[in-house]
C-alpha cells in the first residue's frame, strides 16, 4: 500500500513539474507584450527596460523558469500586472469563494444523482426507470449556462423567489449551486445505474440473497459498495471540476470564483496572475486523481496488489 | 454410428451450401446493423441527426429570413405568425438564426472530432504498439493535456491563437485526442498479441505496415463510436466557448453567442435564451443516444 501511494505520489510529482513547463512555456508565446500592455503606450524604452529587469523578464528564460518553479514552492506567485496584488492573496479568496459553490454543487449533485441512479436500477425497465433516466439524459445534454439562464428567469424573474445574481446571502448560492450541479447529477445517476445492474447480476448479490439476507441489507452492504469504482472515477474528475470553478455558472450569476479570475487574466494578459491561476487548476485536478487512485486502492484491494504499477 | 454419419452428412451440406452461396456467414457488419436496427431510441436519434444534417445543409432554403437581415421595426418582437421564435436585439429573426446555427454546431463537431481523431489514432496507436519508453512518453504528455480543466484549456489556446472558426476546430480538436489516444492505445495493446500481426510480421511487414493495415482497421468500431460520442461533446465546448465570447462571433449566429446575447433581455424576451438551448439539447441528446446504441451495436464491452 504505502509503495503504491509513493509511486503515485512520485508520478504526479512528474506531471506536476511537466505542467509547469507547459504552462511557463505556453505563456512565452502569448502575442503582446504584457510589459508594453502594463506601461502607457508612449512609455520611453528605458522604462520599459527597467520594468522589465525590475519583474526578471529579461533574464535568459531557463533562469526564468526556475524562478518561477522557485516561487510555486515558496507559495510566492509574484504580483498581478495590474491590481499589484499578492497572485496568492487573489487566488486564495476566489478559492474561498469556488469552494463554497463547488461543495454545495457537489452535494446536490451527489444526492440527487446516486439516489436517483440507484432507484432507476432497483425498478429496472418499470416507468419509473425511463423518466429517470430520460431527466438524467436531458441533465447531462443541456449547458449549464443554459439551465442556469432558465432558473433565473423562473425563479429570479418569474417568481421572484431567489436572487439572480451575486454571492453575498446564502439563498444566492441556492440557484448557481443547482445550476453548476444538475449536469453532473445526470452522469453520476446514469453511471450509478449502469455500475449497480453490472453488480447485482454478480454471482455473491445471489449467494447473499439466497443466504437470506434482506433485499435492502443486500443492496447496502453489497451492491452500493461494489458498485462505487466507476461512481468514485467520475465523481473525482466532477470534484476537480467544479473545484477550478464553473467560469460559466460564474459569469451567469457574477460570482468572483476561480473561473472569474481565470477570464480575467487571460483577457488582461495578467501574465502572474494567468501562471498562478493555471498552475492551482492544474494541481487540484492533479491531486484529485491521486486522492481518486488511493481510494480505489483502499475500496479494491485487488487495484493495489495487481495492476497498481500500471500507469 | 448412424447417427454420427447424419450429423456429418448435415455439416457438409452446410458447408456446401455456404460454398455455393446459398446461404451466407452473417458477418460482423450485418450483425451490429441487425442489433441496431432493433434499437428503437437510436433509429428514431439517427432520424434526427439525418434531419439536423439537412436543415444545416439547406438553411437557406429553410429558414424564413436571411439571418444577417436586420428589420428595425421588429427589434426585441415577441413571438408572432411573422417571427416565430421572435426577432433579436438588431430585429434578426430568431428562428432563422438558430438555423443556420445549426450549420455551425455540426461543422465544428465533425471537425473537430477529425482533427482530434487523427491526432488520437496516430498517439494511442504508436504508444500501444511500441510500448517502453514511447508509450511512457506519450502517456505523460497525455496526463499533461488532460491535468488541465476541457474549457479553460480551450479558452487559453483561443486566447493564444486568436479568435476564429479554423482556431476553434484546433482548440476542440486538441481538447479531446487524450480520449480518442487512450481507448486506440488499449485496443492496440490487446490487438499486438494477435496471431494475425505475429504472421505479418514474420513474413516481413513493417511496424507501419502492421499498425496501418491490421491495427487500426481493428478498432474500426471503436473509432466510429469514438468520433460519434466526441461530437456533441464538441458541439458542448463550442456552445460554452461562444458564450464565454471566445468562440463563434457575432455576427455569425452560433447557439452558444444567441444565448448570451440573449442575456441582457432574459426577462423581456426568454424565447431567445431557451430556444438555442433547446436545440443544443436536442443536438447533442440525438448524437449520444445513436453513439450509445453503435457502440452496442459494434462492441457491447465498450460499454463503461
Amino acid at each position: 500500500m504505502v509503495s503504491y501511494i509513493s509511486k503515485r505520489i512520485v508520478q504526479t510529482a512528474v506531471v506536476l513539474l511537466g505542467i509547469s513547463l507547459v504552462t511557463f512555456l505556453l505563456l512565452q508565446v502569448v502575442p503582446g507584450d504584457p510589459v508594453a500592455l502594463m506601461l502607457d503606450r508612449r512609455a520611453d524604452p528605458a522604462t520599459i527596460a527597467a520594468v522589465r529587469h525590475q519583474l526578471g523578464l529579461d533574464l535568459p528564460l531557463p533562469q526564468q523558469y526556475l524562478n518561477f518553479v522557485n516561487g510555486v514552492i515558496h507559495l510566492d506567485l509574484g504580483n498581478s500586472y495590474f491590481t499589484k496584488a499578492p497572485v496568492f492573496a487573489s487566488l486564495f479568496r476566489a478559492f474561498q469563494v469556488t469552494l463554497k459553490l463547488a461543495s454545495l454543487s457537489f452535494l446536490f449533485a451527489i444526492v440527487l444523482g446516486i439516489s436517483c441512479g440507484m432507484i432507476a436500477a432497483l425498478y429496472r425497465g418499470k416507468w419509473l426507470d425511463s423518466s429517470l433516466m430520460t431527466l438524467s439524459i436531458i441533465g447531462v445534454s443541456a449547458p449549464s449556462f443554459w439551465i442556469a439562464i432558465i432558473l433565473q428567469i423562473i425563479f429570479g424573474l418569474k417568481l421572484n423567489l431567489l436572487p439572480i445574481s451575486g454571492f453575498d446571502t446564502p439563498i444566492a448560492y441556492i440557484l448557481p449551486s443547482i445550476a453548476l450541479g444538475t449536469r453532473y447529477a445526470g452522469s453520476i445517476a446514469r453511471i450509478t445505474r449502469t455500475s449497480m445492474l453490472d453488480v447485482i447480476k454478480q454471482d455473491y448479490i445471489r449467494t447473499a440473497r439466497a443466504k437470506g439476507a434482506k433485499r435492502r441489507a443486500v443492496i447496502i452492504h453489497h451492491a452500493l459498495k461494489n458498485a462505487m469504482i466507476p461512481i468514485i472515477t467520475l465523481v473525482g474528475t466532477e470534484l476537480g471540476n467544479m473545484l477550478t470553478g464553473s467560469m460559466l455558472i460564474e459569469k451567469v450569476f457574477s460570482i468572483p470564483g476561480i473561473g472569474k479570475l481565470a477570464v480575467d487574466s487571460m483577457s488582461n494578459r495578467d501574465l502572474p496572475l494567468l501562471e498562478g491561476t493555471v498552475m492551482y487548476i492544474a494541481l487540484v485536478f492533479v491531486v484529485v486523481n491521486l486522492l481518486v487512485d488511493i481510494s480505489y486502492a483502499f475500496i479494491d484491494p485487488r487495484i493495489r496488489y495487481g495492476k497498481g504499477a500500471a500507469s | 454410428m448412424k447417427k454420427f454419419f447424419s450429423f456429418f452428412n448435415k455439416q457438409k451440406k452446410f458447408e456446401e451450401d455456404i460454398l455455393n452461396g446459398e446461404m451466407e456467414y452473417s458477418s460482423y457488419y450485418k450483425d451490429s446493423l441487425k442489433r441496431f436496427r432493433r434499437n428503437k431510441a437510436a433509429m428514431f436519434c439517427l432520424s434526427i441527426i439525418v434531419l439536423l444534417g439537412l436543415v444545416a445543409l439547406l438553411a437557406s432554403i429553410v429558414a424564413p429570413y436571411d439571418p444577417s437581415y436586420q428589420d428595425y421595426t421588429s427589434v426585441l418582437a415577441q413571438p408572432s405568425a411573422k417571427h416565430w421564435f421572435g426577432a433579436d436585439e438588431y430585429g434578426r429573426d430568431i428562428l432563422s438564426r438558430i438555423i443556420y446555427g445549426t450549420r455551425v454546431s455540426l461543422s465544428i463537431g465533425i471537425f473537430a472530432q477529425l482533427l482530434a481523431s487523427i491526432i488520437g489514432i496516430t498517439l494511442g496507436a504508436v504508444a500501444g504498439y511500441f510500448g517502453g519508453i514511447v508509450d511512457s512518453v506519450i502517456s505523460r504528455i497525455m496526463e499533461i493535456f488532460s491535468a488541465f480543466p476541457d474549457l479553460i484549456f480551450a479558452m487559453a489556446i483561443m486566447t493564444f491563437m486568436g479568435k476564429g472558426v479554423l482556431n476553434l476546430y484546433i482548440a476542440l480538436g486538441l481538447l479531446t485526442w487524450v480520449r480518442t489516444a487512450r481507448m486506440i492505445r488499449g485496443a492496440v495493446i490487446q490487438l499486438k498479441e494477435k496471431e494475425y500481426v505475429e504472421a505479418s510480421r514474420a513474413s516481413g511487414g513493417t511496424s507501419f505496415r502492421i499498425i496501418v493495415k491490421h491495427l487500426i482497421p481493428n478498432c474500426l468500431s471503436t473509432i466510429i463510436v469514438l468520433v460519434t460520442l466526441g461530437i456533441p461533446n464538441a458541439i458542448m465546448y463550442e456552445a460554452s466557448l461562444s458564450f464565454l465570447g471566445l468562440g463563434i462571433q457575432p455576427p455569425t449566429p452560433s447557439w452558444g453567442n444567441m444565448i448570451s446575447a440573449a442575456q441582457s433581455v432574459i426577462g423581456f424576451l426568454p424565447v431567445y435564451s431557451i430556444m438555442p438551448g433547446i436545440a443544443i439539447m436536442i443536438t447533442v441528446i440525438a448524437f449520444n443516444i445513436f453513439g450509445d446504441g453503435l457502440r452496442d451495436a459494434l462492441d457491447p464491452k465498450l460499454r463503461t
